[in-house]
């Protein structure tokens, strides 16, 4: 277990030191990288601002040690200050996170309560009637983006029916706690991953009640819905579980398109959108540093789960 | 009775609608802006947004020589006046030439990158296999803005940044199967006839993934299409007025309370598209290569 973890840790250590120098080292592609830090009006700079610019910015030490600066600072909490609104980006992202967590939590549960049932049930009642509805709500899932979904969800719920329990978001304000504007976007932002968690639970499960120890249960004489809850579903469930647990940190981007939709006032919407409309690359920069290490951290944790839920993973763990 | 029995069999079978779809798509990109009688990206403002299946009242069309008529926009019109149909044939072609370009090249790359990782092995294997999982631990939607931010938004870097998403999706399984294929005898027997190493991976393994990989550039196309259009409704992808799919959502998203149609139009032709795109490649992927099916 321990070799294990090593090796595990070693490698999500890489990953992040990769992950960061590939960022890095595209902001050097860039002809002169001081003009990302400036916005086309130039702030009217004489040539000697734009010398010191660079001397402050270390522009002008060798990349090695312009990469660790950047790292060790981030590191720290110290991602840098965003050019448009002048404020540093550690503030900007602790801010929104409550916001985006609570959006994220809730499309996690609809996906969670939609896709794994929905899954069972395709597969206990396979080739029935149940199973065609449960493939239909998976096939929509998968051909529509969160966008579609949800902006197909406001011209329904606000739109065409007006009184409807759900109420869209105010833009721009923090939300109070009110389940209601909840519902629309955490429905968009869980459906396409319910589609995969049924598509997987599906599987899992057929693969399970087709197995030896379920004929054997069965030939004891356990009854079907026995050998369903008790037996099968508990093996059938490793995969899933695993998965939606790495969907939590996929949504850190998935979700600023439904952010956007909704005006929901997340870390996607303020932050990622509002940078690259403003063309304000230090706030960009930041924050997608930050949900590199969030990304990286999710998927060890991922790892790990499922070394326990599953012993037989770490038998052959870091297999080639 | 029993025709329609025959035929509901047929289409459940092969996947019929989804080709038709498909072909549909490749005719309207390929003849589609020639035919229809609207600009593209100039609309008559008295038309803004008419619904759909309407006939204009301030615009005219010559037909023929002394044959005038009101305006028909199947499709209704934008905010600006603008044919919703006729922008939506050219946003097929820029989305069809977008992915087209981005999964030939991803695949190229990626095949190459894992038959190279794949029949040489030890500490070159190590080295690529480290790379695919620094990329995959890249959260694809942010590299992207940042790809725009520091070069600039538009079509090439848009495909660019689809290239770097599609490459990768090939390694893993790819290299699986070289690993494979390359302890096999006929591999040996050309290794003692003198074949070089890349005589043999051209011509001897490259045959055998060559199943797997039409199969997974079907099963990505899709993802790259949505992955095309999520980019271009953030306004990191294409940019107005040229009406890729993505955009042209985006722009509607302000009139969703009077004018529906204007996102809901663009955003079913997505759903479309990509739906047939998963059962061809669903199909595609039982008929010719099997093994990367799960449990269905």
């Amino acid at each position: 277990m321990a070799r294990f973890l090593t090796q595990r840790l070693v490698s999500s250590f890489v990953s992040i030191i990769g992950a960061t120098l590939v960022i890095f080292l595209l902001v050097q592609l860039h002809n002169d990288p001081r003009e990302l830090y400036v916005p086309d009006s130039g702030y009217g700079l004489t040539e000697e601002q734009w010398e010191m610019l660079g001397e402050k910015m270390g522009f002008n030490d060798p990349l090695p040690v312009q990469y660790w600066n950047w790292i060790s600072g981030a590191f720290l909490g110290d991602f840098g200050v965003s050019l448009a609104q002048q404020v540093p980006v550690r503030d900007i992202i602790q801010n929104r996170m409550r916001a985006t967590i609570e959006l994220a939590i809730g499309g996690w549960a609809f996906a969670i309560l939609l896709g794994i049932p929905t899954g069972v049930l395709a597969a206990v009642k396979r080739g029935t009637f149940w199973d065609y509805i449960a493939r239909g709500v998976a096939i929509i899932g998968q051909g529509a983006p969160p966008f579609v979904i949800g902006l197909l969800l406001i011209v329904i719920f606000a739109v065409w029916l007006q009184d409807t329990p759900f109420e869209l978001p105010a833009a721009g304000r923090p939300p109070q706690f009110n389940i209601k504007t909840y519902i629309l976007p955490c429905i968009a932002l869980g459906w396409p991953a319910a589609a995969g968690l049924m598509r997987l639970t599906r599987s899992a499960m057929l693969e399970v009640l087709d197995s030896e120890f379920v004929k054997l249960a069965r030939a004891k004489g356990v009854g079907w819905n026995k050998v369903i809850y008790k037996h099968a579903l508990k093996n059938a469930l490793i995969t899933p579980l695993t998965s939606a647990l790495l969907l939590f940190s996929g949504w850190l981007n998935g979700a600023l398109v439904i952010e956007i939709i909704f005006g929901w006032p997340g870390i996607g919407y303020d932050a990622l959108f509002t940078a690259v409309n403003d063309n304000d690359f230090p706030l960009l920069q930041g924050t997608v540093f930050f949900f590199v290490i969030i990304f990286v951290i999710f998927a060890l944790l991922a790892d790990l789960l499922y070394t326990i839920i599953d012993p037989r993973v770490r038998l052959t763990g870091g297999e080639k | 009775m029993k025709f329609i029995i025959l035929g509901w069999q047929f289409l459940r079978r092969y996947p019929v609608i989804p080709i038709f779809i498909l072909i549909l798509l490749l005719i309207a990109a390929a003849i589609g802006p020639y035919v229809t009688p609207y600009e593209r990206d100039i609309g008559n403002i008295a038309d803004r947004h008419l619904s759909l299946f309407s006939t204009s009242e301030h615009t005219t069309i010559q037909v023929s020589k002394d044959d005038v008529v009101n305006g028909f926009h199947l499709l209704g019109t934008d905010h600006a006046g603008r044919d919703i149909f006729t922008r939506l044939l050219h946003g097929s072609r820029i989305s069809l030439m977008v992915v087209a370009i981005s999964i030939t090249t991803g695949m190229a790359f990626g095949l190459t990158f894992a038959m190279i990782s794949g029949y040489y092995g030890g500490i070159i294997d190590e080295v690529l296999m480290r790379i695919v999982d620094v990329w995959n631990a890249l959260p694809f939607l942010m590299v992207a803005l940042v790809l725009t931010l520091i070069f600039g938004r538009g079509l090439n870097i848009m495909i660019l940044v689809l290239f770097l998403v599609a490459w990768v999706n090939f390694v893993r399984i790819i290299r699986a199967q070289i690993l494979v294929l390359k302890e096999m005898d006929y591999i040996a027997s050309a290794k003692i006839c003198g074949a070089s190493d890349v005589r043999i991976m051209i011509k001897h393994l490259f045959p055998g993934i060559l199943n797997s990989a039409v199969v997974i550039a079907t099963l990505n196309t899709s993802g790259l299409i949505l992955a095309e259009s999520t980019l271009s409704f953030v306004g990191a992808g294409i940019q107005p007025p040229t009406p890729a799919w993505g955009v042209m959502v985006n722009e509607g998203r302000d009139y969703l309370s009077t004018a529906w149609w204007q996102s809901m139009v663009p955003s079913g032709a997505i759903f479309l598209v990509v739906i047939s795109l998963n059962f061809l490649g669903d199909w595609l992927r039982d008929r010719l290569d099997p093994r990367l099916r799960q449990v269905d």
